[in-house]
């Protein structure tokens, strides 16, 4: 394994609230073309580490790095090569599907035609055409996902780092998320946090558990799987997560 | 520097989405026509200057100035939105900057559409123009420093009623730190040094001087030392924030 193909790298991350640790010692490498299911019951630590990946939240510990570059050292080339869909798709409600979508563009350094071409690739995308001009308030739960989706790979990221990209949104839109995910994974290095166990064994190459701070599993899917005794993933995550 | 561009574009945008803007460039050019007609005697006075209107800039600010403020970033903090705006390639002073220029620009506008009393008091008589200018210059960036005090107090709330409260509060204090009132109750046991440091701080005084005409450096600084300062601190406060 060369150090170019680790895109994400993680070595013993921790992050400490006061005196409460939300992540613990935590470490893995995503190659690319890897997608990785982040799993975890609520408060396990999942969004904490996302977010200091994107550079979101200072790191208390260990070392975190994109592409080889350090996460706390260079933050603007890391956060150029990542897209983010944070928890719950935070957006700007005054502005229209198209006009936000030029602000993230504009704000990444994009200008001109090449600016116009990936505004218009991420809206087809996310079939984006019929709210292009209304108020991103307006919309529904499922577009507002969507729009968020589209700011977070407009710019052809090298990572995607994804909360809950399917949260919210009814089964047809979900296929379609999941459908996008496994399309876009060929030379990407993805990371999908999500509590729906189904979505792991539909596009994760891997899935990695955390409870209370700490990875208690790290393998493939199948891997997941045949450690239950019924065949539902379902138990496996109880087990692996119950105190 | 693009990146900067697209953020003023944004929040000035933001500005005028709502009906918010047109109702404060109302309220600010009623008042300010107001005070200076009927509380500033104009007419009254019959001279040829604006002294009635800038007069009263520094008590306006206090209420308007907030209310243009308290969003900045206490808004992005309760949306969330200010976890998508800190993982986009972009400094946060850089961030801090751009809004608070929108703002200022803001102010700008409401500012420049009181021209026609400009033109009025030229029309009536023959004003010192060169006053005049350096007025609404004063006003102008006495406006700005109001507005990084907000934009600083507003980065410490995701409540905008409590960040507009503050800062109004924050912005008296300053005002008022040179008038006799306030200098009296510090004068019987503080030491001179102090009640005059209190004293050099406020914002009264470096505006009565630029309002007079005299465009002294020291007030010039004075109000761009406030802006630099307040927006310095706004940045260090969204650093020590974010995630809470």
């Amino acid at each position: 394994m060369t150090l170019k193909e680790n895109m994400i790298a993680i070595e013993g991350l921790t992050k400490d609230f006061d005196s409460f640790r939300a992540v613990d010692n935590v470490s893995f490498n995503v190659e690319k073309g890897e997608v990785l299911g982040f799993l975890g019951p609520n408060g396990a630590g999942k969004s904490t580490t996302m977010k200091m990946l994107t550079g979101y939240l200072p790191i208390s510990g260990g070392t975190a790095s994109i592409c080889g570059k350090d996460v706390t050292q260079y933050p603007l080339e890391v956060k150029s090569k990542i897209g983010y869909l944070p928890e719950g798709a935070p957006l700007y409600g005054d502005m229209t599907t198209i006009g936000f979508l030029d602000f993230i563009a504009e704000v990444r350094g994009l200008s001109g035609s090449d600016k116009q071409a990936k505004v218009d690739l991420s809206i087809k995308k996310l079939q984006l055409e019929s709210v292009m001009n209304q108020p991103i308030e307006t919309l529904s739960k499922g577009f507002k996902r969507r729009v968020g989706f589209a700011q977070a790979i407009l710019h052809d990221p090298d990572i995607l780092i994804l909360d809950e990209p399917t949260d919210g949104l009814d089964p047809n839109q979900k296929y379609q998320v999941r459908e996008l995910i496994k399309e876009m994974a060929r030379d990407k290095a993805i990371i999908i946090s999500t509590h729906i166990l189904e979505e792991v064994e539909a596009v994760c190459s891997r899935a990695v558990i955390i409870a209370a701070g700490s990875i208690v599993f790290d393998d493939t899917p199948e891997k997941l799987k045949a450690k239950s005794t019924n065949g539902s993933l379902d138990q496996v995550f109880r087990e692996l997560t119950h105190h | 520097m693009h990146n900067c561009l697209a953020i003023i574009k944004r929040e000035v945008g933001a500005y005028f989405s709502t009906p918010l803007a047109y109702v404060f460039i109302v309220i600010f050019l009623a008042l300010s026509g107001a005070l200076t007609f009927f509380m500033g005697a104009f007419f009254e006075r019959g001279q040829a200057d604006l002294n009635s209107f800038f007069s009263f800039h520094p008590w306006l600010y206090l209420f308007l100035i907030p209310a243009i403020s308290m969003r900045l970033w206490a808004e992005e903090r309760k949306t969330g939105t200010v976890e998508l705006l800190l993982t986009l390639p972009i400094s946060t002073w850089v961030i801090v900057v751009g809004k608070f220029l929108a703002a200022w620009i803001f102010i700008a506008i409401a500012l420049g559409l009181t021209f026609p009393l400009w033109l009025t008091v030229n029309y009536l008589g023959d004003p010192d123009n060169g006053v005049i200018v350096a007025s609404y210059l004063g006003s102008f960036i006495m406006a700005g420093s109001y507005l990084a005090i907000g934009s600083c107090i507003s980065a410490t709330t995701r409540n905008q009623v409590i960040a507009f409260i503050l800062t109004a509060v924050l912005c008296f204090l300053f005002l008022m730190s040179g008038v006799e009132l306030v200098q009296s109750f510090f004068q019987g046991w503080a030491p001179s040094f102090m009640t005059e440091a209190l004293a050099s701080m406020s914002f009264l005084t470096h505006f009565n001087t630029i309002v007079r005409g005299v465009i002294d450096l020291r007030d010039i600084v004075f109000f761009s030392s406030i802006i630099g300062v307040f927006l310095y601190i706004n940045t260090a406060v969204i650093h020590l924030t974010r995630g809470s």
